[in-house]
């Protein structure tokens, strides 16, 4: 399991390392260009669809199985 | 070589199914679809099987680029789906099948509205029988509220048809002029939508799909939402609003998901998700956008189907849908694993798996469009898709607590079937061009830049460490999820509770009201001179005893009978002059 997450950490690592050595061609939108943005907006975006959605559904959305019944 | 629209094969091939049995039975499922292929790549291009009805052109057979993707991956899923249900011994339930696939390729080839309404209502009248055949209550209750609501889609679509019919006088299934959408091209839109589950009209599909059978899941997550899908890049390119529609199902598949407790129904709200992406792709209109449609319509059928046909082999050797209830199967289902996890990584649209080669074309679209932040919602949901599709799910249900219940690997038709679309799938990944030589418009497309790949890779991998940190918050808990089908289910109680009480109340009131008045008037009428006497105080009441105080005979039907005729009479006097 150590050794999983470790070997984890180095994939996350070397991912975000090599963005600064790519060639970018197309940039559409001002944060293609920045190195790292992806790794940076996917952490953000899980975090935050997790976050919110469980807020919303612990005040109002989720209820109990027999709800319905 | 005979040649038929490739929809009566399968739809003429359905009556066929009850009178085998056995292994004829099994040969001649797996048949059907290779004839079906066969007639398919042999219709002729351009128009035709042009019937006459009733003066109007019938065209049962429009095939051009756009209908043969869908035709093409229509009977590919045909093949797949029959095969993982080949152990199925209620022919009903093939029966069901067959008839669906022939409305959706109906649908597909269909020229003119009214064949396209024909077929799209024998879909909806075909498809809740794969609901029905679970055989428990709550299927029966979910697949009448499906069949309800594709109802109420269907008056939709006709009331547009009709009204279309009525202005132009033609009923031609064209691209509409979608600058200047009238009454009839909303209500076709609205029809189109709900079959495409946009919220909100979108609730059928996760209240229904999770109760119907292991094998009619297969076919229902292919066929309703991508014919929508198709109609909708035939009749509503360019729609802007569908944009943003799109943008937001891909993120509100995705919100729902988390709170998800059953498998089936967690990946029922990412059907709604992906179709996102393509609805998003119709409203961009582009060539390049169509193209991201049409492909990621094709590629997900092969991999939700694999998605859901993994779930479905959790659920046949195991009995249990829910992640509390699973957990620690990786052991004793290692192969189903595998195959699911590339149903996971093609959704998620890791390199060198389908997912990748089509959505991204999408995103594409959206950035070819410079609209920044559809962009942002359609990567965040991306985000969210590998979440559940490719982590949660997998990771409660092969992983995490074991929940020591009994299973092993699922049949060998299943397996394979499995198989054949996790094959596909990595196919599509790995040489893109054979998808993209299929494509309504020409592709100048690379998917395989290092940037794409390293970004994509990027989002995944931290989405990952996200998910591995927040552990503890995504487990499935013991909960059901309100969702807009609340309003019908919860709304048709009160409906009932209004019509019961308080509206009996008023009519009850009305009632006593007129029977009070009635027996007053009769009364009255038995000696009005006596009676104004009474009443003015002149005499007293019992100096008359036969007036009658209570006239039982006001209530009776006679009389109520009497008063309807005479209102008829009057009525008919009245209205004959």
């Amino acid at each position: 399991m150590e050794r999983l997450k470790i070997l984890f950490g180095i994939c996350l690592v070397a991912v975000v390392l090599s963005d600064f050595l790519i060639p970018r061609e197309h940039v559409t939108f001002f944060w293609e260009g920045v190195p790292g943005f992806s790794a940076v907006y996917g952490f953000m975006a899980c975090v935050l669809i997790i976050v919110v959605s469980k807020f919303i559904g612990k005040h109002w959305l989720m209820k109990p199985e027999d709800y319905y019944d | 070589m005979i040649n038929v629209p490739v929809a009566f094969i399968f739809i003429l091939g359905a009556f066929l199914v009850p009178l085998l049995r056995g292994n004829v039975r099994k040969a001649y499922l797996l048949l059907l679809p290779l004839v079906g292929f066969v007639d398919l790549i042999n219709m002729p291009r351009g128009t035709g099987f042009v019937m006459d009805f009733i003066g109007l052109d019938l065209i049962l057979g429009r095939v051009d680029n756009l209908s043969m993707v869908f035709g093409y991956v229509f009977v590919i899923m045909a093949f797949i789906g029959n095969l993982y249900a080949l152990h199925v011994k209620e022919s009903g339930q093939h029966v069901a099948a067959m008839l669906y696939v022939g409305g959706s390729l109906g649908v597909v080839f269909a020229g003119d509205y009214l064949s396209l309404f024909i077929f799209w209502e024998l879909m909806a009248i075909s498809s809740v029988w794969l609901i029905w055949y679970r055989g428990t209550k709550i299927s029966l209750n979910a697949g009448f509220r499906y069949l309800l609501v594709h109802v109420f889609g269907g008056v939709c679509l006709l009331s547009g048809i009709l009204l279309l019919f009525n202005s132009t006088g033609s009923i031609l299934f064209e691209q509409m002029d979608v600058r200047h959408l009238n009454v009839a091209s909303y209500l076709i839109l609205i029809g189109f939508m709900l079959n495409a589950a946009v919220p909100p009209l979108h609730a059928w599909l996760t209240d229904a799909y999770p109760e119907a059978t292991v094998t009619g899941i297969i076919f229902l997550s292919a066929f309703t939402t991508k014919t929508a899908i198709y109609v909708l890049l035939r009749a509503f390119p360019g729609t802007e609003a569908l944009i943003w529609i799109g943008a937001i199902m891909a993120v509100y598949g995705v919100v729902f998901a988390v709170l998800e407790n059953d498998i089936r129904r967690l990946l029922s709200y990412h059907i709604i998700s992906q179709v996102g992406y393509m609805v998003s792709g119709v409203g961009l209109g582009t060539m390049m956008a169509v193209n991201g449609s049409a492909s990621h319509a094709f590629t997900h059928i092969l991999y939700k189907g694999l998605l859901m046909m993994g779930a479905g082999a959790v659920i046949y050797t195991t009995g249990k849908s829910k992640l509390t209830e699973l957990g620690g199967l990786h052991k004793k289902m290692p192969v189903t694993l595998i195959l699911y996890m590339i149903g996971g990584f093609s959704i998620s649209a890791f390199p060198f798996f389908s997912g990748f080669v089509s959505k991204s074309m999408v995103i594409a679209a959206a950035a070819g469009e410079h609209m920044a932040f559809v962009w942002l919602m359609l990567t965040l949901a991306s985000a969210g898709t590998f979440l559940h599709t490719g982590l949660k799910l997998p990771y409660f249900t092969f992983f995490g607590k074991d929940s020591g219940i009994n299973a092993r690997e699922p049949p060998k038709n299943m397996l394979l079937a499995m198989g054949i679309a996790a094959f596909l799938s990595i196919f599509i990944g790995v040489y893109p061009q054979s998808l993209y030589n299929i494509l309504p418009y020409s592709v100048d497309f690379a998917p395989y830049t290092a940037g794409h790949i390293v970004g994509t890779l990027q989002i995944l991998l931290f989405t990952a460490l996200g998910f591995f940190l927040l552990l503890k918050q995504v487990k499935g808990t013991p909960t059901i999820t309100l969702d807009a089908d609340w309003l019908y289910r919860k709304g048709a109680g009160w409906f009932v509770w209004i019509v019961n009480n308080p509206l009996a109340d008023v009519g009850n009131m009305v009632t006593r009201v007129a029977l009070n008045f009635f027996t007053a008037l009769l009364w009255f009428s038995r000696n009005p001179v006596a009676a104004m006497k009474i009443i003015v105080g002149m005499e007293k009441r019992d100096r008359y005893p036969d007036i009658p105080q209570h006239l039982e005979v006001v209530s009776s039907n006679a009389v109520f009978v009497l008063i309807f005729l005479s209102i008829c009479i009057i009525f008919l006097l009245g209205g004959g002059q």
